[in-house]
């Protein structure tokens, strides 16, 4: 149990630090969040200078683009991007996190080259087609059938939920491949260009009044079988790959962003005031920023922790599922401290009375998707009682 | 950085492992519960093994490791709930001579602590010595000086407790520096207690509740007892994630603040033992409730914990005011 980092790690770290200090700043302030075409050029942007710099992938195979690293190189990435306020991986999200780690883990060699380094390039931009009105957490009965004609499928189906479908140049995209067997084992993993005909995308708004995510409709849509990632009807299994990541490490740099972003309570609550006093005059209030703390930090030491259990692997554990469902918790609590650091102004959703109304409530809203997303917190509890405690199924 | 035992970490750990299921199945807490709440033979062998000297230099007659071990092999001792003053013997060694070799059995107690009214001493009747940590200095008390009070019925039946109403001066051994590292470390082997606590709350309960059946099938296959299972399971992963942090950072430079990181440990894995050992007699249902079997043993130890070398409260004020705001 070593938690020094080496040399050439600390190296490493000196070296993006400052890359970081300057690019982070001349990248500017990302643009509102209802502007998605600013969003889709702020975000490959970012990705585009990070890849230049040779920052993008930092544990990708270097034939794809990637860096080759190792695990801990990308931890220190995580400490380091957080650490500068570097912008979020935003629309880049399932093409880095898990897309395309699922297609560096399951893809062929004609997938790997002609997408991975677009991905990491930010020239291609990813959407996830995984969830349907009648499969949410019972995923794997999803019903968007898959008919192999030749050498294309044909697709018919509905999806929902897809984030990022408007702005996604492919998709991952689960289909059925055969209807009769067993649910878990007639389903495959495809990438689904989403400019093909008979694809319509209709945008959901979110409770915030954003569009992070659409419906998708497929209606005759012809993919070729080349675009499938793995053997078909394997997809299962390669939908557990793609989701160890999402759940595992896709989160990571958003963990020691909390970090930063208590620290930001901490200041609002030094100069909110409550009758006389100031908010952090209140020793509850005090104590409870502790206590978060605290946790951020067991947190962050589980995910050191996972990422070193997974450097032999390549893979997170299911260990993943334990952090998903703190992680996504922990940041409700944290982002629940903050309305109510703000009081009145808490009401509001844009900046009031010089408080930050605008991006805490930003924050607020949005953390209530963290625990149905990815697997709500109820299913990670199910994987962690049955495929980790061995405690009897429930279906 | 590798967040992963070594080999030897790990056959250190399940050595303690083994040795706490063969000399301490549940049944026999009961036993020393019963005895005063000490058993010699298990002291004993705690020292053949070096748990006191753990880490005193082999020069020293100790074994020469560091406080990342020393926190696995804690971890292990509060799993089984073994009995005595483990962690001020353990922080004695190398200052009270007999201390490493379990020879000379000390207890200890922080005055500078927020809980040191009324002033509590555990294991009053096996003690040789006492340390007495003030702000600015260690002092040690010869045991036989102690006026102490019994208090007849202790909250948790394996560690019986006295009272002193004022403590004698002892012989200055150090001064605030010592104090403030003993703290620390006490407030580490604490968390790691804990931690182990935490496990064994969870393990118990997870057993019980795959053999217990009601409506014709075993309770845990019900996601009300699953979703509490999976709870423990989470916290007590976080509390170790935390404790094995908190030791390497004392141990190894320029990896972190340790004093952060105990803090960080003492709360998460103080707040996993009480939360699991509470859920774990909940679990158990009635027969949790009941004084023969094990769960209460465990939630009244997670309580002695939670005031030993710090209360959380003290802990979160410290972090708090370590956030850059």
């Amino acid at each position: 149990l070593d938690l020094r980092y080496s040399t050439s790690d600390e190296a490493f770290r000196r070296e993006l630090r400052a890359w970081l200090a300057d690019a982070v700043r001349q990248h500017g302030a990302p643009p509102p969040s209802h502007d998605w075409p600013a969003r889709v050029a702020y975000d490959t942007g970012w990705q585009r200078k990070l890849f230049d710099a040779g920052y993008a992938g930092i544990n990708w195979p270097k034939a794809y683009g990637g860096r080759e690293l190792s695990a801990t190189e990308q931890l220190v990435y995580y400490e380091e991007t957080a650490r500068a306020a570097a912008p979020y991986v935003g629309v880049n999200f399932v093409g880095l996190l898990h897309g395309g780690p699922t297609v560096v883990a399951e893809g062929s060699d004609e997938q790997k080259t002609k997408h991975l380094p677009r991905i990491l390039r930010g020239d291609e931009v990813w959407c996830q087609g995984f969830s349907e009105p009648g499969a949410g957490s019972d995923l794997a009965s999803l019903q968007t059938r898959a008919v192999r004609v030749g050498d294309d499928y044909i697709i018919n189906g509905h999806k929902i939920w897809c984030s990022f479908a408007h702005v996604g140049e492919f998709c991952e995209l689960l289909v059925r491949t055969d209807p009769d067997a067993p649910k878990h084992r007639g389903i495959s993993w495809l990438i689904c260009p989403m400019d093909l005909p008979g694809i319509e995308i209709r945008p959901l708004p979110t409770l915030a009044g954003e569009t992070e995510f659409s419906e998708v409709f497929f209606t005759d849509v012809r993919v070729p079988v080349s675009a499938r990632v793995g053997a078909e009807n394997d997809g299962w299994r390669i939908t557990n790959v793609t989701l160890r990541f999402e759940r595992g490490t896709a989160f990571a740099s958003e963990m020691i962003n909390l970090q930063r972003v208590l620290g930001d309570l901490v200041a609002l609550a030094k100069r909110v005031t409550r009758h006389d006093a100031r908010a952090w005059d209140d020793a509850g209030l005090r104590r409870e920023c502790g206590h978060l703390l605290a946790e951020l930090d067991a947190l962050w030491a589980m995910v050191k922790r996972s990422v070193s259990l997974a450097s032999q692997s390549g893979m997170p554990g299911l260990e993943g599922s334990a952090i998903k469902l703190y992680y996504t918790e922990l940041f409700q609590r944290v982002s629940e401290l903050g309305v109510r650091i703000l009081g009145r102004a808490g009401i509001a959703r844009e900046d009031v009375g010089g408080l930050p109304s605008k991006s805490i409530l930003h924050r607020h809203l949005n953390s209530l998707s963290l625990t149905i997303a990815a697997g709500s917190s109820q299913i990670q509890r199910n994987i962690v009682g049955e495929r980790i405690l061995g405690l009897p199924k429930d279906r | 950085m590798d967040f992963r035992l070594t080999e030897d970490q790990e056959a250190l750990q399940s050595g303690i492992r083994s040795w706490c299921d063969g000399q301490l199945p549940l049944e026999t807490l009961a036993e020393i519960a019963n005895t005063g709440g000490f058993d010699a033979k298990v002291w004993s062998g705690l020292a053949e093994m070096g748990a006191f000297g753990l880490r005193l230099p082999e020069s020293e007659g100790g074994v020469g490791l560091g406080m990342a071990e020393a926190v696995l092999v804690f971890g292990e001792l509060g799993r089984a709930l073994v009995p005595g003053p483990i962690v001020w013997t353990h922080l004695a060694a190398g200052l009270v001579p007999g201390a490493a070799s379990g020879a000379t059995i000390v207890g200890g107690v922080d005055l500078a602590d927020a809980f040191a009214d009324p002033i509590l001493i555990e294991h009053p009747a096996t003690l040789d010595a006492l340390l007495v940590l003030y702000a600015d200095r260690v002092e040690k008390v010869d045991a036989k000086a102690l006026a102490l009070e019994p208090v007849a019925t202790p909250l948790d039946p394996l560690t019986p407790i006295a009272h002193a109403r004022t403590l004698p001066p002892g012989e200055r051994i150090g001064g605030a520096d010592l104090a403030a590292r003993l703290r620390l470390e006490g407030a580490a082997l604490t968390a790691a207690l804990s931690l182990g606590v935490a496990e064994r709350s969870q393990e118990l309960a997870a057993a019980y509740a795959k053999e217990r059946e009601q409506f014709g099938r075993a309770i845990a296959g019900f996601q009300s007892i699953k979703h509490m299972l999976a709870d423990m399971w989470v916290r007590q992963e976080m509390a170790r994630a935390a404790v094995w942090s908190a030791g390497a950072t004392i141990d190894q430079d320029g990896v972190g603040d340790p004093a952060r990181a105990v803090a960080s440990a003492k709360i998460v894995a103080g707040d996993a033992a009480m939360k699991n050992a509470r859920a774990s007699i909940q679990i158990h249902g009635g027969m949790g409730y009941v004084w023969e079997m094990a769960p209460h043993y465990y939630l009244k130890r997670a309580w002695v914990l939670a005031t030993s070398f710090g209360g959380s409260e003290q802990y979160e004020e410290a972090l708090a005011n370590s956030i850059a705001g």
